[in-house]
């Protein structure tokens, strides 16, 4: 298998941009994982965790929704939270689940029962990633 | 002739505010270095976005959505204004105020005014405008979370039918001493141009994928605006702020001109008199 160009862009950085195996991640309907010559396809992301496999290596990323694009060349992912598990607090985590909870249970109506869940979602992911090796020199640049 | 201790002080009050203008030079123009580069890192999501957006709306022509359909009667609009929260800039507030107001003329109807920054609040409000909400405190560095809440903000209003077409007025950074105040309509959306990738597949359809890209796009527009406006109140700043300097300069001058003047005079007034004094004896 080939690999291919994967692209990361966040509004305040181009988080990673590189050729890589395969990329997996939590799309709205379910994983999805992108390996070279997928097909052309655009879908909207989930809250979840994001794997990239080059060679022997792996690294996680946490992405909470956003966009992914692939054009049959590269993919692209399109997101406003997107979080290497060094930048992760994991005791404001911790503490943000906990809170969450908290507003699932004293919930009044579905809306604040919603809100509560999103955030219980993206503090479950950010302490999942965080207890992955961070991995330095992140940026490497395609060849 | 003024007396030589009015001038004195004269020249002191100048010299405390050449040193003012001048600080706030130094500091517009440290800040401007930071605006231009979280504007240049937001360019790639900024492309990007807008690319996957145009190709959807290229490649679903038959795709219906309501934030891209124009409503059949349109009575109230919402126009978001990107200034700043305090003068000393130049020309800066009036041209993308005026720019606006223009734009109001010749569209017409009802407007509500969302203002980011005060100087755009107390503009249309003396203007006798409905103005809604007004941001303060981030215009001169915006963040993303910023623009989401306008974005949202202005898509709730859009939604529940209290206005019916949503403008964005902002100021273009052209370069460092180049500004154009812009006027782009948010929505209903108008697809950017471009040629679609054939065969691209939107999972789980074109629809929910604009569903859930939309309000990503206007918070990415929003976020572009605010950005480059904020890079042109400093920019404006800067150069405004370097012109008060040497004016300060200027005026100093000539006043201490004045000033030597007044005080050769006095000296040669006495001189004559203790002449004349001396004569008379």
């Amino acid at each position: 298998m080939g690999t291919f160009r994967l692209r990361l862009v966040s509004p305040m950085r181009l988080m990673y941009d590189g050729d890589v195996d395969m990329v997996i991640m939590r799309a709205k309907e379910g994983d999805i994982a992108f390996m070279s010559g997928h097909i052309p396809l655009t879908t909207a992301l989930g809250y979840g965790i994001m794997k990239i496999i080059k060679g022997e290596e792996t690294r996680e990323a946490s992405v909470f929704g956003g966009f992914v694009e692939a054009n049959g060349k590269s993919v692209t992912v399109l997101s406003d939270m997107l979080e290497w598990p060094d930048e992760i607090d994991i005791k404001r985590a911790e503490r943000a689940r906990e809170r969450a909870e908290r507003a699932m249970q004293e919930a009044k109506d579905q809306v604040e029962y919603r809100r509560a869940e999103l955030a219980f979602r993206r503090a479950t992911v950010r302490i999942e990633v965080s207890t992955y090796p961070i991995i330095k020199g992140r940026l490497t640049e395609s060849s | 002739m003024p007396s030589i201790r009015g001038i004195k002080l004269r020249i002191k009050s100048i010299n405390s505010t050449q040193h003012i203008t001048k600080a706030m030079n130094l500091v517009a123009a440290s800040k401007l270095q930071r605006a231009k580069a979280k504007l240049s890192q937001n360019k790639a999501y900024y492309e990007e976005t807008k690319r996957v957006m145009a190709s959807i709306a290229a490649a679903g022509r038959n795709v219906r959505h309501p934030l891209m359909t124009p409503r059949r009667e349109v009575k109230n609009n919402l126009l978001v204004v990107i200034t700043s929260d305090r003068g000393l800039c130049g020309s800066y507030n009036v041209n993308v105020s005026r720019e606006a107001r223009k734009f109001m003329r010749t569209v017409g109807n009802v407007y509500n005014v969302i203002s980011v920054g005060n100087k755009g609040k107390e503009f249309f409000r003396r203007r006798k405008k409905k103005v809604l909400e007004t941001f303060t405190g981030i215009s001169e560095n915006p963040f993303y979370d910023d623009a989401a809440v306008i974005a949202g903000m202005a898509l709730d209003l859009y939604r529940n039918g209290t206005v019916d077409c949503v403008y964005l007025a902002y100021t273009e950074f052209i370069s460092t001493i180049s500004y154009q105040p812009k006027i782009m309509r948010l929505l209903p959306l108008e697809a950017p141009e471009t040629v679609s990738v054939s065969g691209m597949i939107y999972e789980p359809s074109e629809e929910a994928v604009l569903d859930a890209l939309i309000p990503k796009y206007l918070e990415t527009v929003m976020f572009g605006a605010l950005l480059e406006s904020a890079a042109c109140q400093l920019g404006a700043r800067m150069t405004g702020m370097d012109a008060a300097t040497d004016n300060a300069g200027k005026m100093m001058d000539k006043l201490n001109l004045q000033y030597n003047r007044a005080r050769q005079g006095a000296i040669t007034q006495e001189i004559t008199e203790i002449v004349s004094g001396a004569n008379a004896l």
